[in-house]
């Protein structure tokens, strides 16, 4: 029953998540590449781009709209469905998540009203201001909102206090400047910058081989390509920074995606792929890059990369001490003032988290088998399978994505890309690559890092909220009618305008 | 760093200042929703109705979505216990939110008649319910909620949704839509001209004297039938948040109290009923423009009332009272309070500004000559 509810809402936390995050790179992307257009246009005085800003704008506001529905439920669902957690990390968690608001969604909001409504209202030069800080907003928000993910990942600057119950900040500072937070912010806003690239290049190529709105779709794709070129770069070499620290702070997330059974002797190879065997925990077969991994992994030579089954036993052995955490943490709520208890608490509650997983099938710790212990050491690798085919499809289709943009680079520097039908193709045929790469990016994130909602500290099992299953069966469903609905909608509102193309505007081509 | 009794009360301050924001920035756009299919005829009309708030809905909707992030941070037993409480509640609210977006951007970029009054529907239902709901829960909240803690502090709510529409709840429920519908009326005086002015007066006429009635009808039934709840014994509140360690009791009248130890508190409610009035006032003499400072000010002493009454209490359980939620007890550490405190007091001034300031580019009547001519480009 209790499992059930879990299960449940995480399905319901993953759908509205990823369906949060197909508007969101878009947006991020988008707003650059407004900047860029617009910025011509206030430097060279041409109307054609002004007319490009306008345009694209109009398809960045169809999918905003989206962005801003789909987020208020994501600010809301913690505290409707994840209550526990939402108690045991507030202190924490809620910080990133109000500065945002304060900071990136209202300055975002408020100029994007002007930046639609604003053109006949405000100088060149202060719409050009406007865009610009839409811009801004639009990443300030990812880095606030990637701080809080960041610190899920790994909870640092943090500690348990057992009189309220819950992990309480020690220093704001760490939680900023947190490695994790840092690599993922820069890594998740260039997915976004490859989405903008993407878009922008696939819907313009889709227009060059119709032969409709050259002059426009020619100046846009250049943009796109040099715009992506860069992006790309970025996203592959900060994806890079994000697998080392996740090789840092998260050794089982890492052993997963690498499907690396055993430690291997430093620096180990990186597999390229493999028939994996999770059942008998190993590879029937495998090819492999020699060194690689552990180069990228550890960046040395010599600092070894454990293995799942090693990493096991490591955990096994946490959870044992755990136990002992969490019953001194229950004598200690019934008896808080025992400055005995308390002192010998703090030197174990290390791994009171690694003693909570044991809650997921019995609540007394003095019930505990070991075929229980097994159990919990077993959730703490997430399955093996499903992380390492993500991941490469992730990988796989950024270098695909690189390979275009630097052809697409190549010949419009040239100045002949218009007439290379197979680039025009493969560009119009690539929309949907950033969005699946950032959705299966998400998956190897967030799977990747069960059984724990914040690692090693509080499991997904507690976090849930405290009540019948049957109520997020109705919102589930309520949530998949209503984003379908709308999906559809947009979808439809998306077409029709991108096929319409540019209309009514000074300049047409 | 500030004291943590002294930061304590001023999240509490804090917190009401983003309600009372979020009241009146996304109220007078949330009132205009409510009232378009009434004061907007035809398209055009519509339309125009619509492009009076049109540049401006998303940002103050952020005033919402930020109360919500600063209760999650100042106040994350409040978060996590009313949400989960309250959750089909929420759930209405949000799906009644997802209509607004989508329901201005999409709108007018199809000429169609269906598709256009289909979208007019849906803004009615992202104006109207919210308010509503909102007023629904601060009655329950009076009458205290069935919850309890766990020893873990796992909240439990042990109502069902249907008993949250009780009589009192529902009143407190048209107290606060009336006087969103009130406020959004005058802004839309403020803001167009013609018919579509002279239906907005008429509402506005409706609604605010209805508002200041239904008003003091909730207080009378506070002051007669509802019990209150009151802290006794000595209670440390400089303590670090324990929820579990006090006792309360259940008493008729306790809500009033209050207003007898500090009788500079009935100024609150006293805020409610005559800045209502003047702006009423203000409304008959066509002033709408100092009117909208008279509306916002009688939400202010609106909803400072119910906080006020309620005072140290958040969140009072009625199922077991000492699990009941106070300023002292559900809040979050020290050093997260302060670090939200700086972030408020830099941020606030600076997004009182620049929304100001888009006000101000924003400015002056919209009339259908506007829509007519911008067509393509207006909502
Ligand atoms: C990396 C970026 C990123 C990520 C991981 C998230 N968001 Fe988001 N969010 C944005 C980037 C963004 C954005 C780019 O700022 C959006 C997307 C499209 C848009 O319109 O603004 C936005 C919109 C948006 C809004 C509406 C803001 C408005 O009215 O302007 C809210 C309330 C949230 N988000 C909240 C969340 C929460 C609680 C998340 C986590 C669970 C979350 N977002 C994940
Ligand atoms: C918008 C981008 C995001 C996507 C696509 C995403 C995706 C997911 C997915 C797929 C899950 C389910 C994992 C599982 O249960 O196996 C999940 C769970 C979760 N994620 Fe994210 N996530 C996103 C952003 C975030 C952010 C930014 C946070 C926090 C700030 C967050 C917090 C959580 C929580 C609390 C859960 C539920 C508990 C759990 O299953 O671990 N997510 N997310
Ligand atoms: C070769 C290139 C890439 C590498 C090496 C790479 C690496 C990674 C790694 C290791 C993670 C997990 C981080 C964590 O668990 O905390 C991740 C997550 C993610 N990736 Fe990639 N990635 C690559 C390409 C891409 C591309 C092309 C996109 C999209 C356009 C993308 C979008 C994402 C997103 C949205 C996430 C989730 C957010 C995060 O955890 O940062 N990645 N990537």
């Amino acid at each position: 029953m209790q499992e059930h509810l879990v299960d449940i809402s995480r399905l319901q936390f993953a759908i509205t998540a990823l369906y949060h995050f197909l508007f969101v790179p878009l947006t991020l992307g988008m707003t650059f590449i407004l900047v860029i257009m617009e910025s011509t246009y206030v430097m060279t005085g041409k109307q054609i781009y002004k007319d490009m800003t306008k345009f694209w704008g109009k398809l960045f506001g169809i999918n905003f709209a989206l962005g801003v529905t789909t987020g208020i439920t994501m600010e809301f669902q913690f505290g409707t469905n994840w209550a526990y957690y939402s108690h045991y990390v507030g202190d924490i968690f809620g910080a990133p998540l109000a500065i945002e608001g304060l900071m990136a969604f209202f300055l975002e909001s408020t100029f994007i009203g002007l930046f639609f409504f604003g053109w006949d209202k405000l100088s060149k030069q202060k719409h050009l201001m406007v865009t610009i800080l839409m811009a801004i907003a639009t990443n300030l928000s990812a880095l606030w909102i990637l701080i809080a993910n960041g610190w899920m990942q790994n909870p640092v600057g943090s500690d348990f206090s057992y009189v309220t119950m819950r992990m309480e900040m020690t220093s704001f500072w760490d939680v900023i400047f947190n490695h994790d937070a840092q690599a993922k912010f820069v890594h998740t806003v260039s997915a976004g910058y490859v989405t903008g690239a993407i878009f922008v290049l696939a819907i313009s190529s889709y227009y060059l081989l119709r032969n409709k709105h050259i002059e426009f779709a020619k100046r846009s794709f250049r943009i796109a390509a040099a715009f992506g070129l860069a992006a790309s770069c970025s996203v592959i070499v900060l994806g890079d920074e994000s697998g080392y620290t996740v090789s840092e702070a998260q050794k089982s997330k890492m052993a997963a995606l690498e499907a690396m059974w055993h430690t291997e002797k430093a620096p180990a190879g990186l597999t390229l792929v493999a028939s994996i065997d999770e059942k008998a925990q190993k590879n029937n077969w495998e090819i492999k890059i020699p060194y690689v991994l552990g180069l990228i992994g550890t960046r040395s030579v010599d600092k070894q990369l454990p293995g799942i089954l090693e990493i096991k036993a490591e955990n096994k052995e946490r959870i044992i001490k755990g136990i002992t955490a969490v019953k001194m943490l229950d004598e200690l709520r019934k008896n808080p003032k025992n400055p005995e208890l308390a002192a010998q608490f703090e030197k174990v509650k290390g791994d009171l988290g690694y003693g909570l997983l044991l809650r997921k099938y019995v609540t007394n710790m003095d019930e505990v088998t070991p075929e229980i212990i097994t159990k919990a050491v077993n959730d703490t690798i997430p399955k093996v399978a499903p992380m390492f085919w993500s991941f490469r499809l992730m990988v796989g289709l950024g270098f695909t994505m690189l390979f275009l943009f630097i052809a697409s680079f190549y010949y419009s520097v040239k100045g002949n890309f218009a007439e290379k039908k197979w680039l025009l193709t493969a560009a119009t045929l690539a929309l949907p690559f950033p969005w699946i790469a950032s959705e299966v990016g998400w998956f190897v994130a967030e799977y990747g890092r069960q059984p724990w909602t914040i690692y090693g500290v509080l499991p997904t099992h507690l976090s849930v909220s405290a009540f019948s299953v049957a109520n997020v069966y109705g919102s589930l469903a309520g949530f998949i009618g209503f984003y379908t609905l709308l999906l559809v909608v947009e979808m439809y509102l998306m077409i029709k305008f991108a096929r319409l193309g540019p209309q009514n505007y000074a300049t047409q081509h | 760093m500030l004291d943590y009794t002294i930061l304590k009360i001023i999240w509490w301050v804090l917190v009401g200042v983003l309600l009372i924001g979020f009241a009146i920035m996304d109220g007078h756009d949330m009132g205009v929703g409510t009232l378009l299919p009434f004061v907007g005829k035809g398209d055009t009309e519509r339309r125009v109705v619509i492009n009076t708030v049109a540049p401006h809905w998303d940002g103050n909707q952020v005033w919402f979505i930020t109360a919500g992030g600063a209760v999650f941070a100042a106040w994350p037993l409040v978060y996590a216990t009313a949400f989960s409480g309250f959750y089909w509640a929420m759930m209405a609210v949000l799906w009644s939110l997802f209509f607004r977006p989508v329901g201005f951007d999409y709108r007018s970029k199809i000429e169609n008649k269906t598709w256009r009054q289909t979208w007019d529907i849906g803004l009615f239902i992202g104006g109207f319910v919210p308010p509503v709901i909102f007023g629904v829960a601060f009655g329950n909240l009076l009458q205290g909620v069935p919850f309890y803690f766990d020893n873990n502090l796992l909240p439990h709510y042990t109502g069902s949704f249907w008993a949250l529409l009780n009589p009192f709840a529902l009143l407190c429920g048209l107290v606060s839509s009336s006087m969103i519908i009130f406020h959004g009326a005058n802004y839309l005086m403020l803001r167009t001209e013609g018919d579509i002015y002279n239906r907005s007066k008429i509402a506005a006429m409706i609604f605010g004297p209805l508002t200041l009635v239904l008003f003091a009808l909730a207080g009378i039934w506070l002051k007669m039938g509802i019990s209150g709840y009151a802290l006794v014994g000595n209670y440390d509140i400089g303590a670090l948040p324990n929820p579990l360690d006090k006792t309360v009791t259940h008493e008729v009248g306790a809500w009033l109290k209050n207003y007898s130890i500090m009788p500079i508190s009935m100024a609150v409610p006293a805020l409610g009923f005559v800045a209502g009035l003047v702006a009423i006032l203000l409304g008959k003499i066509n002033r709408p423009g100092v009117g909208f400072i008279f509306t916002s000010l009688m939400m202010a002493g609106i909803i400072g009332t119910a906080g006020v009454s309620m005072f140290p209490f958040i969140m009072p359980s009625s199922t077991d009272p000492k699990s009941s939620l106070l300023v002292w007890d559900s809040v979050s550490s020290h050093l997260t309070l302060a670090v939200m405190f700086w972030a408020a007091v830099i941020f606030v001034p600076i997004i009182i500004f620049y929304t100001s300031w888009a006000y101000k580019v924003m400015s002056g009547k919209v009339t259908k000559e506007y829509i007519e001519e911008n067509k393509h480009s207006v909502y």
